[in-house]
């Protein structure tokens, strides 16, 4: 089995939090993924129009890229990539008339017909390490710690792509059990964040956002993970922003769940890039004795 | 009275363009209940249904429902009648985007803004809102 690792645009700057804690701790596992040499936008959001073939040719390209690799499997930690590549890979599966107008029209490249696997890091982790071996690799139980996993929306749904049935947060819970972690159930683990309608809004007026993170600072939780670079910005970083408007009523800790996952792990804290999150979620980790900075 | 065009046309083009069928909706508003930007919207997600029905595209042009959607797909994944409503909501757009109209103006957004977004968020507005 051959994995191909696809980042997308925001893990190489502004998410690299993401990706390089995420890539140590495959390491320290033992899964072998090869970054892909060329890969492009993979278009953030799938096009929904039935006329709109153009916009396939994105993250269609990237599934081509991978193939040439030789590659049976495609890796992404951005829900938004994930998200994307798979719709796409099932139009590529399902549809013949669809398939064959997006090949002729990429004539440069080899055909595709949806033969990969499309993967997110949860499911991966899960089907290639399971949630045993992991505890067993352990350095920094995350002891003393409770969580709430937020999924979104794009990890979950259409349902063709969910990563796991809607309602259901077994991998994201399960991981952080094996990490030795409390897990809070809260009602808003699905629910949108308000995605890229910041960009057309005043700061702070993000009511979506604001509805997740008083749901899981009801619900006990001390910190919530995401594993999607647009959430963690609605949701860390225009805490303080929210706050202000008095959209909510405390901060609560906003990271990544490759970022427990690193820690766990024992991989050093400078690889997790914790100058990217919010302030608060490093001080956060160092009292809870997490984090260790040098 | 004002009365809001009724056209049969318009039904098959936002059919066509979404690949739904608007008809089979029976305005039970399950997606409004589900939807995390109802209570912004002009009209909910349930009357925008209502309009599509009746084709009545032309009274929809200036509320903001179809750009406040997000395609969160929490509608589309609970209609009891199998309508992916996202693609609707889409479709709404694309009727305006196609004639050349932006939602929003990229180069009105404060350059301090851009530099904190995250690639995905301009990528992903973009391509809702500009054509």
């Amino acid at each position: 089995m051959k994995i191909s690792y696809y980042p997308g645009c925001t893990l190489k700057y502004k998410a690299k939090n993401l990706e390089t804690a995420a890539l140590a701790s495959l390491e320290i596992l033992g899964i072998d993924v090869e970054e892909m040499e060329r890969w492009n936008c993979c278009g953030a959001v799938y096009s929904l129009t039935d006329d709109d073939l153009i916009h396939m040719v994105g993250p269609v390209r990237n599934l081509v890229r991978a193939k040439e690799q030789g590659a049976d499997t495609i890796v992404t930690l951005c829900s938004m990539c994930y998200n994307t590549l798979a719709r796409a890979n099932e139009l590529m599966k399902n549809d013949p008339e669809k398939r064959d107008t997006i090949n002729r029209f990429m004539d440069e490249e080899i055909d595709y017909f949806g033969e990969l696997e499309v993967h997110h890091l949860l499911s991966l982790l899960k089907d290639q390490v399971g949630w045993q071996a992991i505890s067993e690799k352990i350095q920094t139980p995350l002891t003393d710690l409770k969580l709430a996993s937020y999924y979104g929306c794009t990890l979950q749904r259409p349902a063709e792509v969910g990563i796991e049935p809607m309602g259901s947060f077994t991998l994201m819970n399960d991981l952080f059990q094996a990490l030795g972690a409390e897990v809070v159930p809260f009602g808003a683990a699905d629910k949108c964040c308000g995605s890229y309608q910041v960009i057309c809004e005043e700061e702070g007026d993000n009511t979506a956002a604001a509805t997740i993170l008083q749901s899981a600072a009801a619900s006990g939780a001390e910190a919530l993970a995401t594993s999607c670079p647009l959430c963690e910005f609605n949701l860390g970083k225009q805490q303080e922003a929210l706050l202000e408007k008095d959209k909510i009523s405390q901060k609560i800790p906003t990271l990544y769940f490759t970022q427990l996952l690193a820690l766990a792990l024992g991989v050093p804290a400078e690889q997790c890039h914790f100058e990217l999150s919010d302030s608060e979620v490093s001080h956060f980790l160092e009292n809870k004795k997490i984090l260790v900075t040098a | 009275m004002n009365t809001p065009n009724v056209s049969l046309s318009s039904v098959k083009k936002i059919n066509d363009l979404s690949g739904e069928n608007v008809k089979l909706c029976m305005q039970c508003g399950t997606c409004t209940a589900a939807c995390p930007m109802a209570d912004e919207m002009d009209f909910v997600p349930r009357k925008v249904m209502h309009y599509n029905q009746f084709g009545m595209i032309s009274a929809m042009e200036d509320i903001n429902s179809y750009w406040k959607c997000a395609s969160c797909h929490s509608c589309s994944v609970r209609c009891p009648r199998g309508i992916d409503i996202a693609r609707v909501m889409e479709a709404l757009r694309q009727l305006v985007l196609r004639t050349n109209k932006n939602y929003i103006e990229p180069s009105r957004i404060p350059p301090e803004k851009l530099k904190q977004y995250p690639g995905i968020m301009m990528v992903a507005g973009f391509r809702k809102l500009t054509s």
